[in-house]
């Protein structure tokens, strides 16, 4: 009788944190975090690095910082690219051992990859995201798709309800979006998990009234 | 010195491309606007051009990859480019005339909707396999709207201020 009871208050309270992140989330924060915030940044690869690159370069980098670069570990061209660009900002940003990190993830799929074995890269990748982002404890994601984002993103949204970290999800849907979101950009969008969703045409802003239109990052 | 078309691929298989350039007639409708000689960059592909086909209406040399294709499309004067995002606006950066022929053959084909989209702002021109010899012969670069390259800043100050940061 005890245990039931304390089992209802438990799932009381676990629906009253998912009801307050719920609404948490996608509302500006008032106050600075802190000093710098910890960034995970998710690399999609080809046209997806490019742009993700693009906002990196703009951001400040003593308020986004450390940053963490994330890429897929079949994908041996963008963490290159990440470094070229980090070795571009100069001393400054590299005082620190890890100020800047690189880290290679499990895709839960490859083009081509049959759905059988599917179910079990995609558990595999699951619990590497959630193993990263426990260890990590990010004070932001930012990411742009493919698929490789999606377990990071709902680790870092455990990550808010458990209490853990608040950790703000950002997506950028790819410019090559013009009126139909992304599979990733949808998910994130339905289950209402990203704090800023971020398009780059104004008639996918139209269809999805909760992204902001941003202009073209090219 | 010649002018130059340069053909790309990008990282894909699109033979259906390759072949459409290398027909006789629109090589043709290639020599008919001036130009003298055309680079393909093959990727993937497994057809293989025709190097010379005697008349040698167009210089033609093919490779599959480069490590960066920054130089090929700087020297070009006309692009013909597959429709990945990567290639399309490297190229309108560039300012180099584009045409993004579309491969009707792939699934799910969202990056057409790029092509279509950067095609009614008059950016490029846009083309399937099939109508690349017509949109070559009709195309008239002067009807071009030069693209306005943008760049991340809109992302950066919403992002900033959304997260409390104030300059």
């Amino acid at each position: 009788m005890l245990l039931l009871s304390v089992g209802v208050a438990l799932l009381g309270l676990l629906m009253f944190r998912l009801l307050y992140v719920f609404y948490y989330t996608s509302k500006p924060l008032h106050h600075p975090l802190g000093q710098s915030l910890r960034t995970l940044i998710v690399l999609g690869s080809g046209g997806h690095t490019a742009e993700m690159l693009n906002i990196i370069n703009l951001l400040d980098k003593k308020r986004f910082f450390p940053r963490i670069y994330v890429a897929a570990l079949t994908d041996n061209m963008s963490l290159p690219r990440a470094a070229t660009m980090e070795e571009g900002f100069g001393s400054n940003s590299l005082l620190l051992t890890d100020a800047v990190q690189y880290l290679q993830i499990y895709r839960s799929r490859e083009v081509g990859q049959s759905y059988i074995t599917s179910i079990l890269t995609t558990i595999v990748a699951t619990f590497h995201s959630l193993w990263i982002v426990f260890r990590l404890r990010p004070d932001i994601i930012l990411c742009n798709g493919p698929g490789t984002c999606i377990p990071l993103c709902f680790s870092g949204f455990l990550l808010k309800v458990l209490g853990i970290r608040w950790v703000v999800i950002v997506y950028v849907e790819s410019i090559a979006r013009v009126r139909r979101f992304s599979l990733s950009g949808l998910i994130l969008y339905k289950l209402r998990l990203a704090d800023r969703i971020y398009v780059q045409w104004t008639k996918l802003h139209e269809m999805y009234p909760r992204t902001e239109f941003v202009n073209r990052l090219m | 010195m010649g002018r130059k078309v340069f053909v790309t691929v990008g990282t894909t298989r699109f033979d259906a491309l390759i072949k459409a350039v290398d027909t006789r007639a629109c090589k043709a409708a290639i020599a008919s606007h001036g130009y003298s000689s055309m680079v393909l960059q093959i990727g993937h592909g497994s057809y293989l051009p025709t190097k010379d086909d005697g008349d040698s209406l167009v210089e033609v040399n093919f490779f599959t990859f480069a490590a960066d294709l920054k130089e090929h499309l700087k020297s070009a004067d006309l692009v013909i480019s597959h429709a990945g995002s990567g290639s399309i606006f490297e190229t309108l950066r560039m300012g180099k005339p584009l045409i993004v022929v579309v491969n009707e053959a792939l699934m799910d084909n969202h990056q057409a909707e790029l092509a279509e989209e950067l095609a009614a702002q008059g950016y490029l021109m846009y083309a399937f396999p099939s109508t690349l010899e017509d949109v070559i012969t009709k195309m008239n670069l002067n009807l071009l709207v030069p693209y306005e390259p943008s760049d991340a800043s809109a992302v950066v100050t919403s992002l900033s201020s959304f997260l409390g940061f104030h300059n």
